[in-house]
This record gives C-alpha cells, structure tokens and sequence, in this order.
C-alpha cells in the first residue's frame, strides 16, 4: 500500500510541479497552493476541497492563481509542502489531519508563507487551523436514521477510531437515540478511508445483519450503491453522492470549505491575516446536508427543522445528559460538551454495542 | 446462521477472491516462465479504467472486458520489451509500470468519474439458481467468477500436461540450459508476460464492471500487490492460487461479517492475516524441503541475454 501511494504521489508531483512551474511569475498575483490527500476526482473529500479552489479562482481571477498537489500520502508529505512554498506560494492549505506535523516543520522553515491546516490542533505563528462541525450534520442524519428504519437497526461503516469519527458515532447514535430509544447500532470498522470494494463488502456484511439504513465514514459511494441494489436507504459522505444512489441516498454532510478559502485568499492580500483556529458548522455554512431524499415529508420537514435549530443554537447534538457506555456520566443535565471533549472523543456514548478499537 | 445468511457469506467470499484469483494466475504463469512482474497493480487498475470507459460507451459488459484484458495487455507489452528484448532490470521496470499504470488510468477515466452502470449480469438458470443453500453460490455468479475458475484448469492443464507448459516451465527454471537446447527463451516469455497483463487487465475489469461498477481512481487499493503475494503464498500452483484467493477474501469478509454480527474479534489483526499466512506458507514451505530452500522458478527475476 505504501509502495503505491508512494508512486502515485511521484507522478502527482511531477504533473503537479510541472504545473506550478509553468505558473511561476505571472506577476503580482497571490499564489495559493493546496495539497490533497486523495485524488481530486474521489467526488468526496478532496473533490469538496478541490472546488473550494476552484471557487476561489472564480471569485478573484485577477488576484490570485492556484495550483495543487493531489495524492499526497501523509508520510512523504514534506516534501511536497516544502516544493510549494519554494515555488512562491503565499498561501498554502494542507488538508488532512496526516499533513499536521510535516506543515508546523515546513512552516517554521518559510515564515512569510502562510499555512492553514485543516483538521488538525495545533497551530504557530503562520499556521492556522480549521475543521468543520461534521457531528451536527451527523446528529440530524441519526435522527432520520431513527424515524425511518423500520428493522430498529442501523449500520455505520467506521474508517479509524480518530476522535472525529468516534465523535460522528456518538452524535449520530443520539440523534438515532433522540427520536428512538431501542435503536441498535451496528459498527464495522474497515480501516481504510477509501477502498470501493471493501467498502462494499462491510455494507452487505451490515445489511445482512438486518440493518436497513447505512451510514458511512469512508469517502467511496460503494456502500451507497449496495444499499441501492438491496432497496435500502444510505447517507452520503462529504460531496452530494446522489448520482451513484438516486431511489437510496437521504442526504449526504457535504463539506464546503469556499468561504473560508475566499476570506483566508482575501485576508492574506489585504495584510490581515492572523494564526487563529476556525471550527465552524451548519450555522457558518461550512456543513451543508445534500437536499432530503426519499423520506416522508414529515420526516424532511422535522429534519429541516433541526438543522435551523442547529444553525440558531438552540439544539447542540452533546446537550446532557450524555452517559458514557459505561453508565458514567460525561455532559451534565443542562450543559453541553465543551469544544475540546468534541475534539478528543475517544469513548462511546451509552447504548453503543461495540468495543472501541484502540 | 440460517442456510441463506451462509450462502450469501460465501457468495460475497467468492466474489471477493475472483480479482485476486485472476490477477495472481496471470503473474504465476509469468513467474513461471522466471520473470518478476511488479506492475501488477498498475496493469490492474489500468484495465479497471479503460474497462469501465469502454463499457460506458459501447453499453456492452463483454466490449469493457475485453478492453480491460487489452490494456493489461498493452502495458504489459510495454514491460515485456523491456524486461525481455531489452533485458532491463525486472524490479525496477516492474515498479514502473505500476506508477504508468496508475497515472495513465487517472487519464483514461478522467472525464468516466461519476458515473455509474449496472453491474454485469449473474447467470440465472431457472430452476437451478433458485435452489436453496447452493443455487446462487454455484449457479448465480457471474461470466468474470466461472471464467476465473475455468483460468485454473485451463492453467494447471497447460503447466503440467502440454509440452509447451513443460517448455515454459523449464524456461523459468534455467534459461541457459533451454536456450542451448533450441527453446525460443525470449519469445516463451514475452508471450507469458502478456498473458499475465491481460489477466491483471481482467481483473481490474472485473472491479470496475461487476464488484462495485464504478470508476474512482486508484480503486484497486492495492489488490495487485496481494495478488502477488498470493503466487508465492500458492508456491507457484493455481489450485492453491485458488485456495488461498479463498482464504485471502475470506479473511477480509469473514472479519466484516464478524464485526457486523458484534463478535468481539480484532479487526486490525484479521485484515493483517492475508499477509501473515503468506510469511507462514514461506516458513512451511521452506522446512517442508529436505535441504530446505526455496520452491521458487530458479531463474525468477534473472535476465537473459542469449549472445553473451
């Protein structure tokens, strides 16, 4: 695996640095570069970042040109940051949790380039972080998780136990739990964030289980597929999916990161941009649910319901009295987690039937 | 498990190892000829590529097939003169045509992203494939499934009951003894090659058009390389080929199924024992042999150069 992700990243440059090259010095222009995990086609989570670029691009074509790196594999990402920052880019984005460490290195090394990483906590003097809130997009999916299966079962398929996707679970169980109290949540974890046919596998293994609706943390429509051909219903992942699954997908979390490109683009030329940490959810735009689909209206409406809830704050998904498996208590009646519990969830909440794999 | 959950395990077992079965029979007749192909990855999503493209535009499953055997084959072409004519290193060309073969495929299904077919068709035998228990399991596959087990014994027929497969095998073993004896060393195994190009082509083809008919790139995720590690694991025999593409896909569904069904069982170690099995076959294989050793073609990986 190593090996071909190794390769693939070595033709990626070589396009990639071919393509920065040949942009070098068309004077004047801030250069902002972004560096992909994935390929830009996955129609998921590099996909979503890709056309923050591009929206970017389209908003100040006289002021700014990109380039990227896409396939980048965590492990030989220095390299890569540090050819864009060579190249003259002002402005970098590196956008997978992997690429934290190698950016704080290569940041310190380029104190005027500015970095914003996304996903990760830890931040300098030219290095900004931000995420977004995808366990408010969760809860809601939870909630019609729990009005619509009609087995009480409902399937997720897990990538890695990092806290981001536990947090999904947990808030995605609640909001199942919210509306349903005896629903059952089925986990498998395929530790892959992308892998079509395995991805499949997990969802037939979960559907045969007696789970009639899935919910995925991985970036490839097979699940949502399967579900299609089983007559299921599935959520989407990251970037609207409903073309892979029309009579199967309810919604998708899509990520929309343009608006917070654009203002980083703009707060760089205007000399305003500070090192600071950027978390936003439903309510700045940057977790979007794809339209609700083949639900009852009423479902829809309370669905659209929530998600205003969410966006004016009178609904937080970790609103206590949360319980821990275990029965303990982890959010009193009348608080809600604080940020930093969301960020470093490593536990369960109560009603989960499954060990957390460390 | 009622007898329905069972076949359906099965079924997806099956249908889990068919790739890595195909892959891994096409590098165990080039391996057998004593060539290393390392590009097994890349011919694969290759062919997974130009497969789903050329299904898109013809509507036909067998036209996406075919051209997913033919750009295995065409890469492997390309490998083939310069591992064989040319007599470059094997390792190095073989790692090369992995990165061709999955920089090409980002190309080829570039404008293909998105879309979406029907998966190829299963047989349906009316009577047959309705039986309870085994009907789909052994009647309800699909064309790719009952071809991969035809390729078995086709194979194993050829190695060990033609002349020719003697003549290749002997090739693989020392091929400066056959040469001296007249054997046609180079064309023997540019001809192996392509053949394990367009199953490598195939196979791919089969991710793309049946397993999960889509494109996305990079979609192999790797299935060229444990393909690769089923022919050593198999000792260069096709019916263990298929006995341990069994066990290989098993291994990865059995996991799932177990972690669906909340059986408490380690999910990272279960995705590992593909591998593990393997080094466990080499340690068997090598104290199962008087004078220990290995099973390998000698000549595997060696290059020849008949005028010197």
């Amino acid at each position: 695996m190593g090996m071909i992700k190794g390769v693939a990243v070595a033709v990626a440059l070589a396009l990639g640095l071919g393509a920065a090259q040949a942009q070098e010095k068309l004077a004047g222009k801030l250069k902002v570069g972004f560096i992909y995990v994935g390929p830009v086609a996955d129609f998921g989570y590099s996909f979503q970042h890709d056309q923050s670029r591009k929206a970017l691009l389209a908003a100040m074509p006289d002021k700014v040109e990109t380039s990227f790196l896409e396939n980048v594999p965590e492990a030989d990402s220095e390299r890569s940051i540090e050819s864009l920052a060579r190249s003259g880019h002002q402005l970098i984005f590196t956008t997978s949790f992997g690429f934290m460490e190698p950016t704080l290195k290569v940041a310190k090394k380029f104190p005027k380039v500015k970095f914003e990483h996304a996903t990760g906590y830890k931040r300098s003097a030219n290095v900004s972080t931000y995420s977004a809130r995808f366990y408010e997009g969760r809860y809601i999916c939870g909630e019609i998780a729990g009005r619509l299966s009609k087995t009480g079962t409902v399937g997720y398929i897990a990538s890695f136990p990092i806290p981001e996707v536990v947090s999904g679970i947990n808030a995605f169980m609640l909001g199942a739990q919210s509306v349903n109290p005896n629903i059952k949540l089925k986990i498998v974890w395929v530790n892959t964030w992308f892998d079509p046919g395995k991805e499949a596998e997990a969802a037939k293994a979960l559907l045969a289980q007696g789970a009639d609706i899935l919910s995925q943390h991985t970036d490839s429509a097979a699940p949502l597929q399967e579900a299609e051909k089983q007559g299921k219903f599935a959520f989407g992942q990251s970037s609207d999916q409903m073309r892979f699954a029309p009579k199967a997908q309810l919604t998708s979390i899509v990520d929309d990161w343009d608006g917070y490109v654009i203002g980083e683009a703009k707060a760089v030329l205007d000399g305003t941009w500070k090192s600071h940490d950027t978390w936003g959810g439903i309510k700045e735009g940057m977790v979007v649910l794809a339209p609700f689909a083949n639900m009852p209206d009423d479902v829809k409406a309370k669905a659209e319901a929530s998600k205003k809830a969410i966006a004016d704050g009178t609904l937080h998904p970790f609103k206590g009295p949360v319980l821990k498996q275990d029965g303990s208590v982890a959010v009193k009646e009348g608080e809600t987690a604080p940020d930093p519990m969301i960020l470093g969830m490593n536990w369960y909440v109560k009603g989960i039937d499954d060990k957390l794999p460390n | 498990m009622t007898l329905d959950v069972l076949q359906m395990v099965l079924v997806t077992i099956v249908a889990a190892a068919t790739p890595l079965m195909i892959a891994a029979l096409g590098e165990l007749v080039v391996e057998r000829s004593g060539v290393l192909n390392l590009g097994v990855e890349g011919m694969m999503v290759l062919g997974a590529a130009t497969g789903f493209a050329v299904a898109v535009e013809t509507g036909s499953t067998l036209a996406g097939a075919v051209a997913g055997a033919g750009a295995g084959l065409a890469l492997s072409a390309l490998f083939g003169i310069l591992t064989v004519v040319l007599a470059a290193n094997q390792i190095a060309s073989g790692l090369a045509m992995t990165i061709l073969g999955l920089g090409l495929s980002g190309l080829v299904g570039a404008s293909y992203v998105g879309m979406k077919r029907e998966s190829a068709p299963h047989l349906a035998i009316p009577g047959l494939t309705d039986l309870p228990g085994i009907g789909r399991l052994f009647f309800g596959q699909d064309a790719f499934v009952y071809a991969g087990f035809a390729l078995v014994a086709g194979i194993a027929w050829f190695l060990w009951r033609t002349r020719a497969g003697l003549a290749l095998r002997a090739i693989g073993d020392d091929h400066t003894s056959t040469h001296a004896l007249g054997l046609k060393v180079r064309k023997v195994r540019f001809l192996a090659v392509l053949f394990g190009g367009a199953c490598a082509g195939l196979a791919g083809a089969y991710l793309s058009l049946a397993y999960t008919p889509f494109w996305a790139p990079a979609m192999t995720a790797g299935r060229g390389w444990i393909a690769l590690a089923l022919v050593v694991f198999a000792s260069w025999r096709p019916l263990r080929v298929m006995a341990g593409a069994m066990l290989f896909g098993g291994a990865t569904v059995l996991q799932l199924h177990a972690q669906a069904a909340g059986l408490g069982l380690p999910g990272q170690a279960l995705s590992a024992l593909p591998y593990l099995a393997t080094i466990l076959a080499l340690v068997l294989l090598s104290l199962g042999r008087r004078q220990g050793g290995s099973v390998a073609p000698a000549s595997l990986g060696r290059v020849f150069t008949p005028f010197r």
